[in-house]
């Protein structure tokens, strides 16, 4: 994964809970462009812990002069949107990988409808910029509980194809009305909690949209759970994983070489072989098939945990 | 006339599933010559594709016109051709919103140029049902002078735009709806094979 070291130029409080940071190369370099939707791995050396979080670029895709994310502090995460908040200061320097889109616009499309639930307005803030660039059709139905944590109120436009609902204000999202009666040719894109996924999926496929239609982007953090040992079997080590780890954290921990890019279920690059499993591995990925999943040949180490007397995986 | 079927060889031919219905939701139904008996039998399976269904029926010598629009589709247009019809199919798929299924019957070349106008209408592939019936004629591009034959059915055959002796290559051109046809006598002026039929 190439990365590079970038300065912290400007912190700006969105909302209370929310931060927009903007990175820049130290030297003036231009950095490379992305194209909306595309997301950046931020590291962040945490005392013994070197934590890696994935955030999407919601700068201008074609401006290389610095990449700009906003991040949510989760005050019951695993602690690197804490840290984000509390120890990054204007001026230091973090880690930054090269972007990468798993959730970008399709040029097929004659219309994008984009469809955003609290913080996960943050791609569709890029998407948008692209959109604006390329003078498509599209329109942006956003989400969000409180109007003082709205944090995409401060990065949306005020167009009359960019709408805001405010679920405490009484303006729910209605899904049915946003896709009832569009034209072929529209693609959707829905990022925000599984539930809103979950949704704009049911109501398309009751109203008979194509599939192949539905775009949709959700980062997971590694979730919790026991304690449980994995055996390589490259190396016949045994490593401990722990609750608050994930797999893929205690390889590198052990230094086994292996790759990756989302660390959030959602990209394939840590797949990992399952020689033997005797026990239920605990999928949490959105990446291999439910037939994957059920034969227990594969593993996503970046999310997902084990239960059981022995998991040996192809290491 | 049955569903056509095809050797497996050409790897470039698109295959056709069939008409399977997508219940009620709105439907463009366009059929030539004996595909109308595709749509009859896709009727017969699910009469729920019928209330928001446009029918539009290019007979090309057949007499299934009369008992299609009997069915009671929303809408039934007969046409003389697809070129006569292009610019209704045009407006129709303007205005056909997401949940539009495309249910295509006949030739080959009907087929291929209705999905390449839904395509580039904004249509995906998975909304689009076809099912070949009829001729094995293809439709030809000239790879020279671009020129479209229609209906050959022989192999090699004359480029009805610029007159020369074209071989039928087995290479299939979604963009064109169209098979490839190479200058077969360019190295041996005047030296063409005996015509073949086409039998795939």
């Amino acid at each position: 994964m190439s990365a590079q070291m970038l300065r912290v130029t400007e912190i700006e409080a969105l909302s209370p809970l929310v931060k927009r940071f903007r990175f820049e190369h130290p030297g003036g370099k231009k950095l490379p462009l992305f194209s909306g939707g595309a997301h950046v791995v931020v590291e962040m050396p945490d005392g013994d812990l070197l934590r890696r979080n994935a955030y999407s670029l919601i700068s201008d895709p074609q401006d290389g002069s610095g990449y700009e994310i906003a991040v949510r502090r989760e005050d019951g995460g695993r602690g690197g949107s804490r840290f984000m908040h509390s120890n990054v200061g204007q001026g230091d320097t973090l880690r930054i990988s090269t972007p990468l889109n798993l959730f970008s616009l399709d040029a097929r499309a004659r219309k994008h409808v984009l469809i955003a639930g609290g913080i996960g307005i943050t791609p569709i803030i890029a998407q948008m910029r692209q959109l604006l660039r390329m003078q498509d059709r599209f329109e942006i139905h956003y989400a969000a509980r409180l109007r003082s944590e709205a944090a995409g109120l401060r990065l949306l436009p005020r167009l009359p194809h960019i709408h805001s609902h405010i679920s405490d204000e009484g303006d729910r999202m209605d899904l049915g009305a946003i896709l009832d009666r569009q034209p072929i040719g529209t693609h959707v894109y829905t990022c925000g909690p599984e539930g809103l996924i979950t949704a704009v999926a049911q109501c398309a496929a009751r109203l008979g949209w194509p599939r192949g239609s539905l775009h949709s982007e959700v980062f997971l953090a590694p979730p919790p759970g026991r304690a449980f040992e994995v055996t390589l079997a490259k190396s016949g080590r045994t490593v401990t994983v722990g609750p608050h780890q994930s797999l893929l954290e205690a390889l590198e921990e052990a230094q086994v070489e292996i790759d990756w890019s989302c660390r959030g279920g959602a990209c394939g690059r840590c797949e990992t072989d399952v020689v033997s499993c005797h026990g239920r591995i605990e999928h949490n990925d959105h990446w291999l098939s439910e037939d994957e999943h059920s034969s227990q040949t594969k593993i996503m180490p970046c999310v997902s945990r084990f239960r059981g007397r022995e998991l040996i995986i192809d290491r | 006339m049955p569903a056509t079927k095809f050797t497996p060889s050409i790897i470039s031919r698109p295959i056709y599933g069939g008409l399977t219905p997508h219940g009620t939701v709105p439907a463009l139904m366009l059929a030539s010559g004996p595909g109308g008996e595709a749509l009859l039998d896709l009727i017969a399976a699910d009469p729920a594709v019928l209330p928001h269904a446009t029918v539009i029926y290019i007979p090309e010598g057949s007499d299934l016109g009369p008992r299609l629009e009997a069915q009671g589709p929303a809408s039934y247009v007969e046409a003389a051709s697809y070129a006569s019809i292009l610019p209704r199919f045009r407006k129709l798929l303007a205005e056909a919103p997401m949940n539009t299924r495309l249910y295509l019957a006949g030739t080959e070349g009907l087929i291929g140029q209705a999905t390449a106008e839904a395509l580039a209408a904004g249509m995906l592939l998975e909304a689009i049902e076809a099912e070949h019936r009829g001729s094995l004629a293809r439709r030809m591009q000239c790879v020279h002078c671009k020129g479209i034959t229609e209906d050959v059915t022989t192999d090699p055959f004359t480029c009805s735009h610029c007159g020369l002796s074209l071989f039928v290559r087995d290479h299939y051109s979604r963009r064109y709806a169209a098979f490839q046809g190479v200058c077969v006598d360019a190295e041996t002026p005047g030296e063409v094979p005996p015509k073949q039929e086409i039998k795939a």
